[in-house]
């Protein structure tokens, strides 16, 4: 029981890491005031980036390119929400299913429509001397792929950038008045799209760690919907990058209860496992009702005052 | 049949589930709800017409059909009710919570056709096939072309009427255009508006999924929807929310899904190209409108 426990959290923290890196740049994109719905379009364009990145230079070529794709989706979604004011909604569904179709398209270009003998190099797991022997969490926080680790270091990054910077404090005016912010001399579009960028960036890498840290292929639509649960999880983590990363964590252990419950040999069926995860979304959200305190301009097309 | 007639019926054939699914998308938009789940609607709908399908004694004859379609559109609608729920109790964005349901319905069918309702043998993970009475009847005989394409042409032209002329279509009109201005008018009360237009989206894609049991299928599978839920927002968008307009897109993209299944097969384009035009479709209709919005806004 003991190994089945301490192997759940280890799935736990594991299936958490990519949740957390799509729900990190999604928090500053919708900080600036835009909600990118096309995140999910960075996801698994990061994750095709990321197998053929790999293919030519290993594990760390697929994240970089991974995450040069997700940035390209993303730029994509930003010269429709943010350059031309169209719907936010719209244009981030658009990008979704573009990216989606697209991935699909290159992906049996590239390697054929069997294309299932692919393998890519993927991360080993590396334990972290000393924080690895604390007991109960420590291998499940400290004996993870190292992209795990750079997670825990961009976290307290991105917080101290939003929170305690003039740029930050720039990227949360926009968001929460756009008006002001531009009155104050801000150049609301520009920060916007980076602020898009960003998200998509972290999307890719997001998309590369399904690929190199758990699956070692890349499947059609092997996104499946984590960037509409990314969503939700900034809407849990009330907008603040740590609650993100803490939130995501709820994510991954309804993700890993169907390892969890594989191993105790349950009879239940396997499909009301991997619908808990979007059940739990609908929970989420409908229990974080209220107590939000989401930015004001959140998904305005004009910059006017209200 | 020549090709060209073989293209045609397939054409309609796809057309069918596209142009209702369609008016489910251009009715929720037209009232300001961002219905992005017409697929789990469609699979909800789907799967209570098979249910009834398989269910109902063979002796009932074409009342099979009727029962089955009504399961449909109820199940559509309940489907979608949740959201509306979720939206007006809660205030849970519904584009997210119906892409949440596509998952989840994705999953119960796959759940049903895998246990409750598996064919008898337990070998394929779909149901048996409904009884007779439940198809509905061909349309062009020696063909596979069902009246279901009617239903959907008959659909659209009531949807466009309803939109136009009566009461309930301004009310809905207003209430998408600009709920605070509906609001404050008086007379409109817009979260219940929303609710309405937002269920009956459903149970009309919930009738999609329905009518492609009953009239191509005649069984649940998994993956019965190939994203028609999504194709149906480019089949919306499109014909800028005009029911009329509908019947036009969803032939269009009806010819397109038949001729990316046609070149995968001939010439090895991969079929997902489609929904790469649908979304580059999407996206030139909001540039267009926006750069013509935006030009108005500036010379005013």
């Amino acid at each position: 029981m003991i190994d089945a426990t301490s192997a759940f959290l280890e799935g736990v923290v594991r299936t958490a890491t990519p949740l957390a890196f799509a729900a990190l740049g999604e928090t500053v994109t919708e900080r600036s005031g835009i909600i990118n719905i096309g995140l999910e379009g960075s996801i698994i364009a990061g994750a095709l980036g990321a197998v053929v990145g790999a293919g030519y230079g290993g594990v760390w070529a697929g994240f970089a390119f991974g995450a040069v794709c997700g940035c390209a989706v993303a730029a994509i979604f930003a010269l429709f929400a943010v350059t031309l004011r169209a719907d936010q909604i719209i244009s981030g569904t658009a990008v979704t299913l573009l990216a989606l179709g697209g991935t699909g398209t290159l992906y049996r270009i590239l390697y054929g429509s069997a294309g299932a003998a692919l393998n890519t190099p993927t991360l080993d797991p590396a334990s972290i001397p000393l924080l690895s022997r604390i007991p109960v969490v420590g291998r499940a926080l400290f004996v993870q792929p190292s992209i795990t680790y750079v997670l825990y270091v961009l976290v307290p990054v991105v917080m101290w950038w939003t929170y305690r910077t003039h740029a930050g404090l720039g990227l949360r005016a926009i968001g929460e008045n756009p008006a002001a912010a531009i009155a104050a001399g801000i150049r609301a579009k520009k920060v916007q799209f980076l602020a898009v960028l960003f998200g998509g960036l972290l999307g890719g890498i997001s998309g590369g760690t399904l690929v190199l840290a758990q699956a070692g292929t890349f499947v059609e639509g092997m996104s499946a919907g984590r960037g509409f649960i990314a969503i939700a999880i900034v809407v849990l983590g009330r907008w603040n990058p740590l609650g993100a990363a803490l939130a995501a964590l709820v994510f991954g252990a309804a993700s890993a209860l169907q390892f969890f419950f594989q191993a105790t040999g349950s009879n239940l069926p396997y499909q009301l496992f991997l619908a808990f995860p979007y059940v739990l979304t609908l929970v989420a959200l409908a229990a974080t009702h209220g107590r939000t305190n989401s930015p004001a301009a959140l998904g305005r097309q004009d910059f006017e005052q209200s | 049949m020549t090709e060209t007639m073989a293209f045609v019926v397939d054409m309609l054939l796809h057309a069918t589930p596209l142009v209702i699914t369609g008016l489910a998308v251009a009715l929720a938009f037209r009232a300001g709800v961002w219905n992005i789940g017409a697929d789990g609607q469609f699979i909800a709908g789907a799967t209570a017409a098979a249910w009834v399908g398989v269910s109902v004694p063979a002796g009932i004859g074409w009342l099979a059909l009727i029962i089955a379609l009504i399961a449909g559109v109820i199940a559509g609608a309940i489907w979608a009710a949740i959201a509306a729920w979720l939206r007006s109790r809660f205030g849970v964005l519904e584009v997210i919570s119906t892409i949440m349901l596509n998952f989840i319905a994705t999953y119960g069918a796959s759940f049903l056709v895998r246990g409750p309702l598996q064919e008898p043998t337990h070998v394929y993970p779909q149901t048996s096939g409904i009884v007779s009475g439940a198809h509905i009847p061909i349309l062009l005989g020696g063909t596979r072309l069902h009246w279901g394409f009617v239903i959907a042409v008959a659909l659209a032209v009531a949807a466009w009427w309803v939109m136009k002329y009566s009461a309930t279509g301004f009310r809905v009109r207003a209430s998408g255009v600009n709920p605070f201005a509906a609001r404050s008018a008086g007379l409109i009360d817009v979260s219940r508006v929303t609710a309405f237009a937002f269920v009956t989206s459903g149970a009309i894609a919930g009738m999609a999924g329905a009518i492609e049991v009953s009239g191509v299928t005649f069984a649940l599978y998994e993956n019965i929807s190939p994203g028609y839920g999504y194709t149906a927002i480019a089949v919306a968008l499109l014909a800028g929310l005009n029911p009329l307009g509908v019947i036009g897109t969803g032939i269009l993209f009806g010819a397109l899904e038949t001729a990316a299944g046609a070149m995968q097969r001939n010439i090895g384009i991969p079929s997902t190209t489609a929904s790469v035009i649908e979304a580059i479709v999407i996206l030139a209709v909001i540039a267009i409108a926006q750069l013509r919005t935006n030009r108005v806004t500036t010379s005013a």
